[in-house]
């Protein structure tokens, strides 16, 4: 097996005496569609902002392409092509859908300066089904459609790796397929997809292997019928 | 590229502007009240680039006026250095001060930011005030240089004035535009999602930051020649940090010509005020018209000839 494009090694983090990952490790693989699922508070979001470099943890090693990256401020990690889309949408709210997809463009894309921007990300926008709102700011934009600038701002980075931090959660089931298609087509071009999702019909379906979290704890890792039938899992969601 | 060229010779037809206007020898109030009011062009542009590109609203302005303000009642008291080095040095250690707080956004956001900016405007007037080369509490004169072009001083620091709003300006308007223009608007919108696409969010700052700070020391930096008498009270004056404030927030923060317009009108009617009504008039015009424009146009002037044009 190649080296993993992700390997996050013993990591933890604490907040005063509250422990939100204890040594957490997990491998992901390029190409991978790859699933974090626990009950709330299990540290799956904690988890997410130390590889996104949101929050530096507090021992462990993390890698990237097989380059260490547990020290890289944030910005640095997107140009490498580590990218997320954030629970709660955080759009640039001054700009037009357009131009806010202009900033990824600008400062995460390989090509940087160059005269193709808008175009590209016309483009992404085409791709998302986004492309009739371009000129509106986000304001004017309904609840999928939030949810879809944050993955047309993503895109724009040009992830290896995209994060999608429950892009789905309040969205109705047609909207969740609509937002599993787009998912699956961007790991059909080759991006690496890591889905953090409550809602286990989208996550079971989508992931190629789970990883169940609990208590900042690593409880379980697998296929998605194995977890389905953990008996751990069960107790963890459901209690003894 | 082009358009840079172009609003640099319409920069210099101001100065040109200026200096004719100079030449002319008009009432020598005009001058007087001119000098005024750039140097207040000077300052809202300055605080623009960090409080409306940038979202990070400074309170500390008069730390930043009059530190640069006292760097050249230092450089007079001690090698009597000619105008053009008390502006450089001015806009140098102010600077310096706006990257220290630049380094302050670490940790400090949205009004802690503020508070910790206003703080600092209190230290530093209480240090200067117990510093008795440069005059202490007390004050102190400052003799102008001889034989200034255009018969008098103030004529003089007015052109001169005009040559810095006209830097300022191009400065801001460069930013604006540019990558940097547009990076910072990303984290004025949401620092943390500017960060994850790709911005370096901490640099940007800094750089606001220092240019800010910059900006606010060079237009601090004639001062002493301007009043001739200095003293805490007057450099360190809440009218800076109100004036500085509400100057882009009338205009419309979001471009270069919001805080111009802002200090022309708003610096205009202080000046206006001062003269016809009297001189506690200012900051009381500058409430009334503050709030109401913040109630009824947030976006300022410009906001409101976009929305009346119903883009």
């Amino acid at each position: 097996m190649a080296t993993p494009l992700l390997e996050v090694d013993g990591l933890r983090k604490s907040f005063g005496g509250f422990t939100a990952l204890n040594r957490v490790t997990l491998h992901v693989k390029a190409g991978e569609r790859f699933g974090l699922i626990g009950p709330n508070g299990s540290g799956k979001t904690t988890l997410i902002n130390c590889v996104s470099g949101a929050l530096a943890a507090d021992a462990g090693r993390i890698l990237f392409d097989g380059r260490d990256i547990t020290t890289l401020p944030a910005h640095r990690r997107t140009r490498l092509g580590i990218v997320r889309s954030f629970q709660i949408p955080k759009p640039f709210v001054s700009m037009t859908v357009l131009e806010n997809l202009g900033i990824p463009l600008e400062y995460a894309g390989r090509g940087r300066g160059h005269a193709g921007g808008a175009a590209e990300a016309t483009e992404i926008l085409q791709a998302i089904g986004l492309e009739a709102k371009a000129h509106l700011r986000p304001a004017g934009l309904t609840q999928i459609e939030m949810r879809k600038l944050e993955l047309a701002r993503a895109m724009a980075a040009r992830p290896k790796l995209l994060i999608s931090d429950e892009a789905m959660a309040g969205l109705s089931s047609a909207e969740v397929d609509d937002i599993l298609a787009i998912l699956f087509r961007l790991n059909a071009q080759g991006i690496t997809i890591i889905m953090i999702e409550h809602i286990m019909r989208a996550v079971m379906r989508f992931s190629e292997r789970v990883v169940v979290l609990d208590a900042g704890e690593r409880i379980a890792e697998g296929t998605p019928d194995e977890i389905v039938r953990n008996p751990a899992v069960e107790k963890a969601y459901l209690g003894e | 590229m082009a358009r840079t060229v172009r609003a640099v010779l319409v920069g210099l037809a101001v100065v040109a502007a200026g200096i004719a206007l100079a030449m002319l020898r008009v009432n020598p109030y005009l001058y007087f009240a001119g000098y005024v009011i750039l140097q207040y062009v000077v300052i809202a542009t300055a605080w623009n680039i960090l409080g409306g590109y940038a979202g990070y609203v400074n309170f500390g302005t008069p730390a930043f006026f009059a530190l640069g303000a006292y760097t050249a009642v230092f450089l007079i008291q001690s090698t009597r250095a000619p105008l053009p080095v008390l502006i450089l040095a001015g806009g140098l250690v102010s600077a310096l001060l706006g990257l220290g707080i630049g380094y302050l956004t670490l940790r400090l956001r949205g009004v802690f930011f503020s508070i910790a900016t206003l703080a600092l405007s209190i230290v530093l007037q209480t240090m200067i005030m117990n510093w008795d080369y440069v005059g202490g509490s007390r004050g102190m004169s400052v003799l102008r240089p001889s034989g200034p072009p255009f018969g008098s001083y103030v004529t003089f620091l007015f052109t001169v004035m005009v040559a810095l709003a006209v830097v300022a300006v191009i400065v801001a308007r460069f930013i604006e535009r540019s990558w940097i223009g547009r990076g910072l608007a990303a984290l004025r919108d949401n620092e943390e999602a500017a960060e994850c696409m790709g911005v370096p969010t901490l640099k940007l700052k800094l750089f606001a930051t220092t240019i800010s700070g910059c900006l606010l020391g060079v237009a601090g930096a004639p001062f002493p020649y301007y009043v001739t008498f200095v003293e805490p009270n007057s450099a360190f004056n809440l009218d800076y940090a109100v004036n500085a404030l509400a100057m882009p927030m009338i205009g419309g923060t979001t471009s270069w010509v919001g805080p111009v317009i802002g200090a022309v009108l708003l610096g205009a009617a202080q000046q206006l005020a001062t003269v016809t009504i009297s001189s506690e008039m200012n900051l009381f015009i500058v409430g009334v018209v503050l709030v109401a424009f913040v109630v009824l146009a947030p976006e300022g002037i410009l906001g409101l000839v976009r929305r009346l044009r119903g883009r």
